[in-house]
């Protein structure tokens, strides 16, 4: 690994929700461009991580640095605005708004979000809105969801709200985006285009992912490198190939000793 | 009847109607597009109604009011003799900032919590209204109420024909708040609200403040309100407490924008006109059928009837379309069900 400061780094982060400890004095490294995979068996704490991570609780205990600031604790609208997005594992569509909408409301600093704009200055807006909807068609182009972009977002299927979810990450200019079970529900052929467009913008736009995901080749081909979590906290990091030799995330996959919190 | 009294009939329904669609449109910013649940109506109706009658009024004869204190009289200040009625433009600015005020100290305290304490604390704010009028008779005569509210332009106007008057300055105001509204729901300002609307935590995911947005939409909202109990306060030029009951102020508002269709600013004044036109019209009928209690039942029946055939509305809300993607089509894509 290089020697460059790591673009979100966890240290000894709790969260309780009354009795339960669902991560318990987490700490985990992700560093500037890669795509980490983060596994680990049902309740092991991965998605209360998430939430802790973004904004959407406030941990009990620990820190979260981001790009060498401290996110520890902040509102989800402000991690964004730090250049961290999450997606949903259940999608969190906009039923009766548009596909097109839905991506249209992502990025930041429009001016028409301010309600003395749209209302003295709406040739600015309407300009802002032309450029906003041209980049969302692209990116919807770029999914394979361009056909839908009229459709309201509750109607789409399983897969393509999976998609959607995807899609607005690539709206917003993130450094690092969260990704929640991308693979979950969606087609062998859905799931290549989907990888396809992580390593892309991985590539091509120098953004960092960190996926939680139990389609084990999913992760095993995309993730590197990889971390198991079990019980709240990291049980091991590496390689897809050396966490997968791994006797203690054997022992957490098949073990008694972990049973399901979530 | 003769024609005459038809047509002066249906002026007076027109500017009550047209009066009911700004609330309607001022729980369209709540409702139809931000999700906020207001359930005191009524007490934007009558803070509007009362700051606007309270600062245009003469003072007191002293001889009839023992209590009541205030009175503005800024319709007789030559201060303000700018041609036209500046008085009633100020009243109305001032009923809107009073109400602005109001929604801006619940907004802060309750909507960033769960959406029922907005609900709990608007119909709280309602009824403590309705009370501090009732019980605080230095402030607006109590339950005897104000009247002798001056009309607009009233020194210039005949009294006969005053409503037709009225009816086009209510007419102006109904459609410049309309196209304010509309302008602003439909910039990516009214986006946010909607999308707010339909998933708070995916719309803080995505980089907005949720809680701003909502209090802009409350205080909003909550304006336009007040805008229409101060054009109300100007027509009726009576009010007691008991004009802001819960049932005429806030129940029937909100059977208008859901016959309507929430989430449509067309719909809202549609639902203002059909809801207050089976309220008034059902008086014609005869025998039992002109009770209030029946008439309120067939708005009953009304919404009932549309929940039931048209979920969301008459007019339901607008998808916006946009051009170079095909038509709508159930065709499958690349992207398909799986």
């Amino acid at each position: 690994m290089t020697n460059q400061p790591p673009i979100l780094d966890v240290r000894n982060v709790t969260k309780d929700f009354g009795g339960v400890r669902a991560v318990d004095r987490c700490s985990l490294r992700v560093m500037p461009g890669t795509i980490t995979g983060l596994i680990g068996p049902n309740g092991a704490g991965k998605t209360t991580l998430f939430n802790v991570v973004a904004g959407a609780l406030a941990p009990t205990s620990g820190e979260i640095h981001f790009d060498g600031q401290s996110i520890t604790g902040l509102r989800p609208h402000q991690t964004f605005a730090h250049g961290l997005i999450r997606t949903f594992q259940i999608p969190r569509e906009l039923r009766r708004m548009t596909v097109l909408e839905n991506l249209m409301l992502v990025p930041g600093r429009q001016s028409g979000e301010h309600l003395w704009c749209s209302w003295l200055t709406p040739w600015k807006v309407a300009r802002e809105e032309r450029r906003t909807q041209a980049r969302a068609l692209d990116v919807l182009e770029l999914v394979n969801l361009a056909q839908l972009a009229n459709e309201l977002a509750g109607n789409l299927s399983g897969g393509q709200k999976k998609l959607l979810e995807l899609a607005r990450t690539l709206m917003a200019e993130p450094k690092l985006v969260l990704l929640d079970e991308p693979g979950a529900g969606i087609n062998r052929t859905l799931l290549r285009n989907l990888s396809a467009n992580i390593v892309r913008a991985s590539v091509e736009r120098n953004v960092t992912f960190l996926i939680i995901e139990h389609d084990m080749r999913f992760v095993m081909t995309m993730c590197d490198p990889v971390i198991v979590m079990a019980n709240g906290s990291v049980i091991s990091e590496g390689t897809p190939s050396e966490v997968q030799r791994d006797p203690q995330v054997l022992e957490a996959y098949l073990g008694g000793r972990v049973s399901g919190t979530a | 009847m003769d024609i005459g009294g038809v047509i002066d009939y249906l002026i007076g329904f027109a500017i009550m109607a047209m009066i009911y669609a700004i609330f309607a449109l001022g729980l369209n910013v709540h409702w139809g597009f931000t999700g906020l649940f207001n359930i005191g109506i009524a007490g934007f109706f009558a803070l509007g109604a009362y700051t606007a009658a309270l600062l245009t009024s003469p003072p007191p004869d002293p001889d009839q009011f023992e209590d009541f204190i205030f009175g503005g009289n800024l319709a007789n200040q030559d201060l303000l003799d700018l041609g036209v009625d500046a008085w009633f433009l100020l009243g109305l600015a001032a009923a809107a900032v009073v109400c602005g005020l109001v929604a801006l100290m619940i907004g802060t305290i309750t909507l960033r919590l769960n959406d029922d304490y907005l609900s709990i604390a608007t119909l709280g704010i309602a009824e403590s209204v309705r009370f501090f009028f009732l019980n605080e008779k230095w402030a607006a005569n109590g339950s005897k109420g104000l009247y002798r509210i001056p009309k607009f332009l009233g020194d210039v106007i005949a009294p006969e024909s005053y409503d037709y008057l009225y009816v086009v300055v209510v007419l102006v105001i109904l459609l410049i708040l309309f196209a304010a509204v509309q302008r602003a729901v439909r910039s990516p300002w009214g986006r946010v609200l909607r999308a707010i609307r339909e998933d708070e935590v995916a719309t803080a995911a995505s980089g907005k403040s949720v809680f701003r947005f909502k209090l802009q939409s409350f205080v909003l909202g909550s304006m336009i309100m007040g805008i229409g109990g101060a054009l109300f306060a100007h027509h009726v030029r009576f009010l007691s407490p008991l004009t802001f009951d819960p049932l005429l102020a806030t129940f029937v508002i909100w059977a208008m924008l859901m016959v309507g269709g929430s989430g449509n600013n067309i719909g809202a004044v549609l639902g203002a006109f059909v809801v207050w036109g089976i309220w008034a019209g059902t008086q014609f009928l005869p025998g039992i059928l002109s009770d209030p209690s029946f008439r309120l039942f067939m708005i009953g029946v009304l919404i009932v009837a549309i929940m039931l055939l048209r979920p969301g509305g008459l007019l339901g809300e607008w998808r916006r379309i946009v051009a170079r993607s095909p038509a709508h089509s159930s065709d499958r894509d690349p992207a398909g069900p799986d």
